[in-house]
């Protein structure tokens, strides 16, 4: 118990300290500065964009900007689709995986250019080694690539003054991933590949089982290159079925920390980052303490309800819930995960969420319900948090009868549309999703617990998709046309339209001038600011969730615990 | 044409790029200085036995559970993933079933069953039990193989890992090494 405590704040310590530095050196790389790597990557870079055929000191509108981000995202979508459909065809298949039928295709096409990465299918009886390294490993890249670029296409937006353009997307997207995802990349697999995970071409092992002499087959591929993108750029597809929770995608103990931290410290860091480009420190400080006082709720909520909510049997030791989980990952590090998964956009598990105690999978539910806002995804995270900054200050400033305004610039209609948007959006589809799914007659053949739970189950896949998580109460039977089709449309919608409202919210504060703060100012950087941002994304969210959430965890709770 | 051309040249070329540095440069390194430093753990952790004869035999992974069912071994978890409630009813009659089974197995120990021991894991093939799992076992597996108390414990601690820094994550003891090192083979 108190080994769960002290690890818990040893995490989130290392987290903090970990996260300043390199949100500095993100910022740095974003905005052109000199950095280590500079020497290394700086011809290289040059020489992209010359055979790219682009300037990287041109400037884009917005409207080129989002065709941009459209377009290469549209492209992989493609590529990887073709790819799971020809795999049969095409070299590095020593298990000689079938071609994958259209619509898990698709599904896992979109999953994956989206930064979702659900997962209808398990990699090692599926996906040829071709298809999860040249498809998969790319997308996890570029995903995250995309959501950091148009993080700082936003944050231009806030200092940059009378201006049509917001950046560069080609600049942003190879900066991004040569200097910061890359090497991060590089260093967090090798380490992986110390502890355990598996990195290799060669086909699966065939062994004798020592007390049967049954023959036992050791699945292998070069998983632990996509693991450490798979945390860095918060994906979280696995490699393997059973994801951070099958030994060879996370060993041990060490394998599980460097892993934790991955997931969480990309998104982290954009935080400071953010303080640093609209050059005040105290307004990173103020977004990252509301993200970092709601993971410490969820996570004290989570972890409370695994070592006391389960059920206990006579003639059985009581030791939390421990069913679904690991033995090295226990209650605690299983419950850090799942919420650290869920308030960051990150689908992997490293112990079964469907298993979960009813009330700690409704905070992983909540987590991702209020819009992946806790940490969030790479990029997507801090941008999402920012338009519930900029409706709290809306709001705060209907309650004095202002004009709000925010980092100088006047908050006005245009704006507040692009807000409700990106606020509104993934919950519309979320409800709507699940309610679509409960009036189709097969849905209860879906379902591995029934009742409350079931519901639950579902409830879930959709809030996956709709916040772009990824992760799964993994009794629910996902491969089926309606699931594949409908899960893909939302992942898509709740991806592109909140990031195209940003793009366009960025170019339209570009083109305001920067009014100087007044007397009458609300100040964004004080604790009175950071407890109405918290207190405006619970009521939001609760207000949206609670009636679904009262028919599947609560209800679960009260009809199965008590 | 012209026009679409130059729009789309740099979301080709840019993919293209990316594709041949993340997709083929990045994984290739990675393979290579894993194959390089890291052999036995980047191709599956295998347990590699040299048997009398002077034959090699491999006996599976050390990451991934196998079926122990006899009374001489150190039996680990239940095999694969359930996704059940954990406060369900169908959880309940497994688990149910399980303390059952092991008070079948071994009717003279009268201890207190270790949870892990009867609820299932996530992967399915959690390769280690808890120590205290583990003790569970020792009486059965000392009078099965007429041998020391403290001598199978000793192999069991000698297998044990730690928690990392003291503090993080559990104690697991690797029951595929304990039984190979039962038999003599480790």
């Amino acid at each position: 118990m108190s080994d769960i405590l002290i690890s818990d704040i040893f995490f989130i310590l290392l987290l903090v300290g970990l996260s300043i530095p390199l949100g500095i050196y993100i910022y740095k790389v974003m905005t052109g500065q000199r950095v280590f790597l500079t020497h290394v990557f700086s011809p290289c870079e040059k020489l992209i964009y010359k055979m790219m055929g682009v300037r990287g000191e041109s400037e884009m509108t917005p409207k080129r900007y989002a065709g941009a981000v459209l377009a290469l995202s549209g492209l992989g979508l493609v590529v990887v689709f073709l790819l799971q459909l020809l795999q049969n065809l095409l070299p590095l298949n020593p298990e000689h995986m079938k071609s994958v039928r259209w619509d898990l295709a698709l599904n896992t096409a979109v999953s994956f250019v989206t930064n979702t990465n659900w997962q209808a299918y398990s990699g090692e009886t599926t996906l040829s080694y071709l298809t999860q390294g040249l498809g998969l490993t790319v997308q996890n890249f570029l995903s995250a690539g995309v959501g950091i670029a148009v993080l700082f296409a936003l944050l231009r937006g806030f200092v940059q003054r009378k201006q049509i353009t917001i950046g560069n997307f080609w600049r942003d997207l190879v900066r991004v991933t040569l200097y910061v995802l890359i090497p991060l990349s590089l260093v967090l697999a090798v380490l992986l590949v110390s502890q355990g995970v598996v990195q290799t071409l060669s086909p699966y092992v065939q062994t004798t089982a020592l007390e049967s002499g049954a023959a036992q087959t050791i699945p292998l591929g070069p998983a632990a290159s996509q693991i450490a993108i798979k945390q860095l750029g918060t994906n979280g597809g696995g490699f393997f079925g059973a994801n951070s929770a099958f030994p060879f995608e996370n060993p041990n103990a060490f394998s599980n920390l460097l892993q934790l931290l991955s997931i969480l410290l990309i998104p982290a860091a954009l935080c400071v980052s953010f303080g640093k480009a609209v050059r005040d420190s105290r307004q990173g400080r103020s977004i990252y303490a509301a993200m970092l006082i709601l993971f410490i709720l969820c996570l004290a909520g989570v972890t409370a309800s695994e070592l006391s909510g389960g059920p206990v049997y006579g003639g059985v030791t009581t030791a939390g819930s421990m069913e679904g989980k690991e033995v090295i990952h226990g209650v605690g590090t299983s419950a850090l995960w799942g919420t650290a998964t869920t308030a960051a956009s990150n689908g992997s598990v490293n112990a079964m969420l469907d298993s979960f105690t009813p009330l700690a999978g409704m905070v992983l539910l909540f987590l991702m319900q209020i819009g992946e806002v806790v940490f969030g995804g790479v990029g997507s995270g801090v941008y999402g948090m920012l338009a519930f900054v900029i409706l709290t200050v809306f709001i705060a400033g209907l309650m004095v009868g202002r004009t709000p305004e925010y980092l100088g610039k006047k908050i006005e209609p245009f704006d507040m549309k692009m807000v409700c948007i990106v606020v509104l959006t993934p919950a519309l589809f979320i409800l709507f999703g699940t309610l679509a799914a409960v009036l189709m007659p097969q849905a209860g053949t879906w379902l591995t617990n029934t009742g409350a739970h079931g519901f639950s189950e579902i409830l879930y896949a959709f809030s996956s998709f709709g916040a772009n998580n990824g992760s799964a109460f993994a009794g629910f039977n996902a491969n089926t046309v309606f699931t594949n089709v409908t899960g893909s449309i939302i992942m898509l919608v709740t991806r592109f339209v909140p990031m195209v409202a940003v793009i366009y919210l960025s170019g339209n504060l570009s083109g305001k001038k920067i009014v100087a703060a007044g007397e009458g100012t609300l100040s964004t950087s004080n604790a009175l600011f950071v407890g109405l941002l918290i207190a405006i994304v619970l009521i939001v969210g609760a207000l949206t969730f609670l009636p679904a959430l009262a028919l599947g965890p609560i209800a679960d709770y009260f009809t199965a615990v008590r | 044409m012209k026009r679409f051309w130059k729009a789309l040249r740099p979301v080709l070329v840019c993919f293209l790029i990316m594709t041949v540095l993340c997709g083929l440069v990045y994984p290739g390194v990675v393979t290579a200085i894993a194959q390089a430093a890291f052999p036995a753990q980047a191709n599956g952790s295998i347990v590699t036995v040299t048997l009398k004869d002077g034959t090699k035999k491999e006996y599976g992974s050390a990451l991934i559970a196998q079926e122990f069912t006899k009374p001489q071994y150190l039996i680990g978890r239940p095999l694969g993933a359930t996704n059940l409630n954990p406060a369900g009813a169908d959880e309940k009659k497994k688990v149910q079933e399980r303390i059952a089974w092991w008070h079948g197995f071994d009717p003279a120990n009268t201890a207190d069953i270790p949870l892990d021991l009867v609820t299932a894991s996530g992967s399915g093939v959690d390769p280690n039990v808890s120590p205290a799992a583990a003790e569970y076992q020792v009486a059965r597996i000392a009078r099965v193989r007429g041998l020391g108390e403290d001598s199978v414990r000793a192999v069991i601690a000698e297998y044990t890992a730690g928690k990392f820094l003291g503090f993080w994550g559990e104690r697991a003891v690797n029951v595929l090494k304990v039984n190979l090192a039962l038999d003599g083979l480790i």
